[in-house]
């Protein structure tokens, strides 16, 4: 049967199971627009293509599927690169479709083009500029295929506008012949034996565990290990949610804002198994005086991720799932009563530290995290923005869900939540989506919530308001003498703005109003909006100066009497 | 240290500005790169001289695999190889030198491929130690103009890099 480029496209990505499409339409994807209402697909109008981006994003996070969005030539594309960088640094499998000029005009400087293949060539896994209609059901295929296996990624086709509009002959390939693309799944046996006896002999060992655990489904085969060894686990940022937080061998957040024992744990350690993570330097803090004691186990998909920034003593590259099913079948069981003995006591000297286990009237972000943690169960699923209210989110919300937890970890892009939620909430419409994010980063893509409203998406949004660019200031507090450059920000009404878009707003600006805020906003049927007026000047404690040592955090300062 | 590495990879639009990219992110150096047809249809055959100590090269190798388009990559520095490179050096002369030049080629077993009133055009082939001892011993009369084509290499024996 003849089909146009615009029809096999979307044929083709409901036979790769695509049910829904982030994006805006635009001069050049008009034929695909034209032709998408034949297809059992939903499509998401954005505000913004970054946003459609990071919905896409956030659809791949919550349900594991290749999440996708569209945009325009030129500008429409060039929006969404920041969207696809993020999708990037956290291998997040994205499909981003852009119309391109006509063939004959490519090169000519036409209107609206942009060379974005050449733009995206370093923040995407692979990409693809069609210009004739014959390649396009084995690009897609391809496409789809290297955005969600191996280490999954963002994978962008770029189609000229005359290739959307032209007809051939439609067969969808079963299969992809791609010589130079074979991940590798199977962990070496020789290389888990070692891994085994490693672990055996080890007095102190810890498991840094990855996004690479939440991406591979790992979640069962991490826990069976943990169990019958008694290995505690520290998460990356990204690795939060890999394994209930309420178990009793989650021992929480490692790195720049961890726990101040879980830092010590990790330089105390003589063994490391580090699995689907890649020793980021928010990790790992100065290299040089990093687990000085541990010898390293490396678990990773990605074969260039192992001594990319770390020596490691013995490397499995493999899937987290299959490579710890072996494993646990080799291990001894183990105790470890006495390393877990220590920890404790270091948990005990964190738990004194940490302010909500002191006295206190103002109305603390922190506070605030733990009660939506209380209210929720710690059973939602939690979207947070980056920069100080992030690791407030990291370190209050104890996430009992298994994935749960999605956030721009690599890059660190402010704006990011309130979009991805709307692709997490679209892909899982079941779940209780939260967003949390700070009042700089909301504003950065504040107009998504007409697309909350539009698709009548019951969100529950807290803004953490602090009147500032909390890190920035944070860091100039401490580093910088305390002058305040380019930080202090003048927000709107919060509130206002939300009732402007037909959905619930509320201001709390008192501890008291806290939890009776959080408990309407869930009574509400619909999306709601917080603006929590938060205290000021508060600081994510503890913390690793940038480039220091994790043994050597800033801690917070003891009250004063 | 330096290295050589040999890269196959398909023959398809871009996939050398996808290595060069690489390389330029990554902040690999590249001291020399050659690409051209291998002996199999539709396969570019690509050879790199990158800097770096042992952790580094095998960064590189391991970017380069992760390059969708790239099906093979070999570090050959340390097997028994054949290198060669070729330079095409056009070289000021007069009747006075043209003889001594003459000389010089006749040595390096170097080629004349044009002669004009005031120059010659040399064609030399060889690893670049012998291509740079020519050219050193050629700069004293005037080196006009010169192309170098960097490094291709190939395993001594019956193994291919394949």
């Amino acid at each position: 049967m003849k089909l146009t480029g615009a029809h096999i496209l979307w044929q083709s990505l409901v036979k790769e199971g695509v049910d829904a499409v982030f994006g805006i339409s635009g001069g050049a994807v008009v034929h695909l627009f034209h032709a998408l209402p034949e297809y059992p697909i939903h499509f998401v109008l954005m505000r913004h293509e970054q946003a459609a981006a990071h919905a896409a994003d956030g659809y791949a996070r919550a349900t594991g599927k290749v999440g996708v969005c569209i945009a325009t030539s030129g500008p429409g594309a060039t929006n969404l690169v920041t969207g696809i960088a993020t999708a990037h640094m956290d291998s997040s499998p994205v499909l981003a479709i852009t119309g391109q000029v006509r063939t004959y005009l490519i090169g000519k400087d036409a209107f609206q083009e942009t060379d974005i293949t050449g733009i995206t060539l370093p923040i995407t896994k692979h990409n693809y500029l069609v210009t004739s209609v014959e390649e396009l059901a084995m690009t897609v295929k391809e496409a789809v295929h290297i955005a969600r296996t191996g280490r999954p990624g963002p994978v962008l086709i770029d189609i000229a506008f005359d290739v959307q509009a032209a007809e051939t002959e439609y067969i969808y390939p079963d299969s992809v012949d791609l010589p130079g693309y074979k991940p590798t799944y199977v962990g070496n046996p020789r290389q888990i034996r070692q891994a085994a006896a490693l672990i055996n002999r080890a007095q102190r060992p810890i498991i840094l565990a990855g996004r690479g655990i939440n991406l591979a489904g790992a979640h069962e085969e991490l826990r069976a290990l943990v169990e019958k060894t008694h290995i505690p686990v520290a998460t990356t940022l990204l690795g939060k949610s890999c394994i209930p937080e309420s178990h009793e061998l989650c021992l929480g957040m490692v790195g720049m804002h961890g726990e101040a024992f879980v830092n010590r744990a990790v330089q105390d350690a003589d063994l490391i198994i580090a699995i689907g993570m890649r020793f980021s330097d928010r990790v790992t803090g100065n290299l040089a005086t990093f687990a000085p004691k541990a010898q390293i186990v490396h678990i990773d998909l990605d074969p260039a991720e192992i001594g990319k920034n770390v020596t490691v003593d013995l490397p499995i590259v493999g899937d987290a799932k299959q490579v710890l099913a072996e494993l646990a079948l080799l291990v001894e069981p183990g105790e470890r009563a006495d390393w877990l003995a220590q920890i404790a006591e270091w948990r005990e000297d964190s738990s004194q530290h940490d302010i909500l286990n002191r006295d206190f009237e103002e109305l603390l972000p922190q506070y605030v995290i733990r009660q939506i943690y209380e209210v929720t169960d710690g059973q939602a699923l939690m979207v947070s923005d980056v920069g100080q209210n992030q690791m407030w989110e990291a370190q209050y919300y104890r996430h009992c869900q298994l994935n749960s937890l999605y956030t721009s970890g690599g890059l660190g892009t402010m704006g990011f939540a309130l979009p991805a939620a709307i692709g997490a909430k679209m892909g899982r419409p079941e779940e209780l989506v939260w967003v949390t994010a700070g009042d700089g980063g909301f504003q950065m893509n504040i107009q998504e919530l007409a697309t909350v409203a539009q698709e009548k998406l019951p969100l529950k949004i807290a803004i953490l308001n602090n009147g500032y660019l909390g890190m920035v200031r944070q860091w100039q507090q401490f580093f910088f003498e305390g002058r305040y450059s380019g930080t202090p920000l003048l927000g709107p009404d919060f509130a206002k703005v939300a009732e402007a878009y037909s959905i619930k707003g509320l201001t709390v600006t008192e501890k008291a109003q806290v939890r009776p805020a959080i408990e309407e906003a869930l009574a509400h049927n619909g999306p709601v909006v917080i603006d929590f007026r938060i205290e000021q000047e508060e600081n994510v404690y503890p913390m690793v100066p940038a480039g220091g040592s994790i043994s050597d955090m800033i801690r917070r300062p003891a009250p004063a009497t | 240290m330096r290295h050589t590495l040999v890269a196959l990879m398909e023959d398809k639009p871009g996939v050398l500005n996808r290595v060069a990219s690489l390389f330029r992110r990554r902040n690999f150096n590249i001291e020399s790169l050659t690409v051209g047809h291998s002996e199999m249809p539709g396969i570019s055959r690509m050879t790199i001289v990158t800097e770096g100590d042992g952790r580094t090269v095998e960064q590189v190798v391991k970017q380069l695999y992760k390059l969708i388009n790239v099906t093979k990559v070999t570090d050959v520095t340390h097997d028994a190889t054949v290198i060669r490179e070729l330079a095409l050096i056009k070289v000021h002369a007069t009747s006075h030198n043209r003889a001594e030049i003459l000389q010089l080629v006749d040595i390096f077993r170097a080629q004349v491929v044009d002669v004009a009133v005031n120059s010659l055009t040399i064609e030399i082939t060889g690893d670049e130690d012998k291509v740079d001892g020519f050219i050193a011993l050629l700069r004293p009369y005037g080196i006009m103009e010169m192309a170098r084509t960097g490094r291709v290499v190939m395993l001594r024996g019956s193994n291919g890099t394949k």
